[in-house]
């Protein structure tokens, strides 16, 4: 019988694995930061062990980081104490660090594909849980804790119980106006945000296989949003062209034969899932969420559900979620006065969003009483959008192109939005105070928030174009 | 393990209502139970709020029983940092999130699974007296409620299950297969 390919790459990663025991698992990348990281270095402290292996992890520093002014010091106490106690157990340690003022530096997830080090066929973990971006190459990429980061450190491998497989296909054509964080909004509102609990996602289809790296990127970046364990995308021509010519990519001979290998990273024909799920493309409208996980999302036109749609036990948290928002069951969306605009996150912040957000906003300007704020993945980010203009075209728009990091992603920098208000994000997760105490988050599209920008109210996109 | 338990009946709660993330920002793993559901336990000016349940006295214990779903969203470990440090050593739900699951087990509370009737079950008997105490043994793979003597087996693998009776951790296990690791390594042409 044939394998996925999930199949195919863990299986070919077990190092020892053992009758009742988990399978110890050797992983190829292992990405780090200042959050998750000080505990686990401590722990090799106290065992009083070394990295194992030193050049196969890579640290950048991006949770806490201030997005303006970022070559002062850190303002806030603890936050500079968790970059600076990065650099020291790095150093110590003999890891690499991207650390703030490094031209490589920015969020993670995006850091290690735009420099090459993220490659298909390999295992990938981080302290982070949106790890499975990594899956958009054909890599079994996920999130772990941070004792497991301790583990990665110390021996390069992991203990883990393989997960079931699961097989989600999007047919068809996007219709205008959608893009690839609609299709992930879409699923994750069709199946809850517990619908892939246990599984590992291959995503697969004519939609998927149409999308850019970047846009696949967003896909799996939020496969964790509905409980998955990661998602994955076989690479093809695109992903071979994305990773030709990047930094730390293989070269010359090396490029040929590695290329000769992951051109073997598909399904075979008759594998098999342990479940299948299939969209139509031209169903999915531009995505909002309107309650406080990203299950609770529609298309933008729809109406919230009225509580006699919920079933009767799930009715106090959807009623507990809807008061948080301060909406109505059955209301909609479209029209509602936003306060903030967030462009960013490990979700939506490389070149190609920033790229699409300044398309639509080209000659428009931001409505009045609306904060936008853009903040791109990384330096490189950052740098490709000053050469290609686009840091004037926000600038006339009034829009804010802030400094590299996770921002208002989750608020641990400054980049709060503040009790009470509302704002449209193209980040992950809109769980209550994760922008900031109180604050309230729409999800959508780079193209819905930058829609929301000029209007200042949910507004349809397609509309606009 | 017998203990009274806390309960806490809402669904999907995630890790940052557990711990959110503007506390994670310590070095160090102790000290986390102090902010444990900061948000829900505390106003904005730091008093307790009354109608948490962890701010009423009636209820307390080792164990903490949330409902289905629990554990969702970040893989921060804090979330099981922060609960062990409240002092639970247990967490009863109808469904956990995975990587929730793992860290808890890593730290050494158990979650236990079971189903979504006799999560009810525990409410109730806990609704009728919150001195109803449940009953935890890993060794037979049971919860039990006292007083109404209702009991269901839960699941635990059975390496999770070696480690937690002996104190012994993964990094331990690992560390064994050094050997091993490095053979893999010599096999493989690519670092992929
Ligand atoms: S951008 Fe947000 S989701 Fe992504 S790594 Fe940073 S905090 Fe996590």
């Amino acid at each position: 019988m044939g394998k996925t390919l999930f199949d195919k790459i863990w299986d070919s990663h077990i190092v020892a694995s053992k009758p009742g025991f988990p399978d110890a698992v050797y992983i190829n990348t292992h990405f780090i930061h200042e959050v998750t990281s000080p505990q686990a270095f401590d722990g090799l402290r106290k065992r009083g062990i070394p990295v194992f292996r030193p050049g196969k992890t890579r640290a950048t520093a991006d949770h806490n980081v201030p997005t303006v002014d970022q070559h002062l010091p850190i303002k806030e106490a603890l936050s500079r104490k968790q970059v600076e106690m990065l650099t020291t157990n790095t150093a110590e340690f003999g890891v690499e660090l991207y650390g703030l003022g490094h031209r490589y530096q920015g969020i993670v997830h995006v850091i290690g594909p735009e420099l090459g080090i993220t490659l298909p066929g390999m295992t990938i973990v981080c302290g982070d849980s949106h790890t499975s971006t990594h899956g958009a190459f054909g890599a079994v990429a996920f999130g772990i804790g941070t004792s497991e980061v301790e583990q990665v450190l110390a021996t390069q491998c992991i203990l883990q119980y393989k997960p079931k497989r699961m097989k989600i296909e999007v047919n068809g054509q996007l219709k205008k106006g959608v893009v690839s964080k609609d299709i992930i909004l879409y699923i994750i509102s069709k199946i809850s945000a517990s619908g892939a609990t246990g599984y590992f996602v291959e995503y697969a289809g004519e939609a998927i296989r149409g999308l850019s790296m970047e846009a696949r990127m967003t896909i799996c970046n939020m496969s964790i949003e509905m409980g998955a364990r990661g998602g994955l995308i076989a690479p093809d021509s695109t992903t071979f062209d994305y990773i030709k010519g990047r930094e730390f990519a293989p070269k010359g001979e090396d490029w040929n034969k590695a290329l000769a290998c992951w051109q073997t990273l598909h399904t075979d024909e008759d594998a098999v899932f342990d479940k299948v799920l299939s969209f139509d493309a031209a169903d999915i409208e531009p995505q909002i969420t309107y309650g406080t996980n990203p299950g609770m999302g529609m298309g933008v036109t729809q109406h919230i559900p009225s509580l006699g749609d919920i079933e009767d036990k799930e009715k106090p948290s959807f009623s507990k979620s809807l008061q948080y928002m301060d909406l109505a069951p059955g209301s909609r969306l479209l029209g509602k006065k936003v306060d903030y605009v967030f462009i960013g996150s490990c979700t939506n912040s490389r070149i190609e969003d920033l790229r699409m957000v300044a398309g639509f906003v080209k000659g428009k300007k931001k409505a009045d009483d609306v904060t936008v704020w853009i903040v791109p993945g990384s330096k490189q980010v950052e740098a490709q959008a000053i050469e290609e203009g686009i840091d004037k075209i926000f600038e006339a728009a009034g829009f804010q192109l802030r400094q590299p990091g996770c921002s208002a992603c989750l608020g641990m920098n400054e980049d709060k939005i503040p009790a009470g208000k509302y704002c449209i994000a193209t980040s992950n997760r809109n769980f209550e105070g994760r922008q900031g105490p109180n604050a309230r988050t729409f999800l959508a599209s780079p193209l819905t928030a930058a829609a929301a920008a000029i209007t200042g109210r949910v507004t349809d996109v397609r509309e606009l174009i | 393990m017998v203990s009274t338990a806390v309960p806490l009946s809402i669904e999907n709660i995630d890790t940052d209502q557990i711990i959110p993330a503007r506390f994670l920002k310590a070095t160090t793993r102790e000290g986390f139970g102090e902010n444990l559901f900061r948000d829900w336990r505390f106003d904005e000016q730091g008093a307790p709020k009354k109608d948490f349940v962890l701010n009423n006295p009636v209820y307390k214990g080792r164990i903490l029983v949330a409902g289905k779903n629990f554990g969702c969203g970040s893989s921060r470990e804090h979330a099981a940092w922060a609960l062990g440090d409240y002092g639970f050593k247990a967490v009863v739900s109808s469904f956990f999130a995975d990587i929730f699951k793992n860290n808890a087990l890593n730290n050494f509370i158990l979650p236990i699974q079971v189903s979504d009737e006799f999560l009810q079950q525990i409410f109730s008997a806990i609704e009728k007296d919150p001195a109803a105490a449940l009953e935890v043994n890993l060794e037979e793979q049971y919860i039990r409620i006292v007083p109404t003597g209702e009991q269901q087996q839960f699941d635990i693998n059975p390496y999770k299950k070696t480690c937690l009776l002996n104190g012994y951790d993964d990094i331990d296990y690992l560390l064994s297969l050094r050997e091993q690791i490095g053979t893999y390594e010599a096999s493989r042409p690519f670092n992929f």
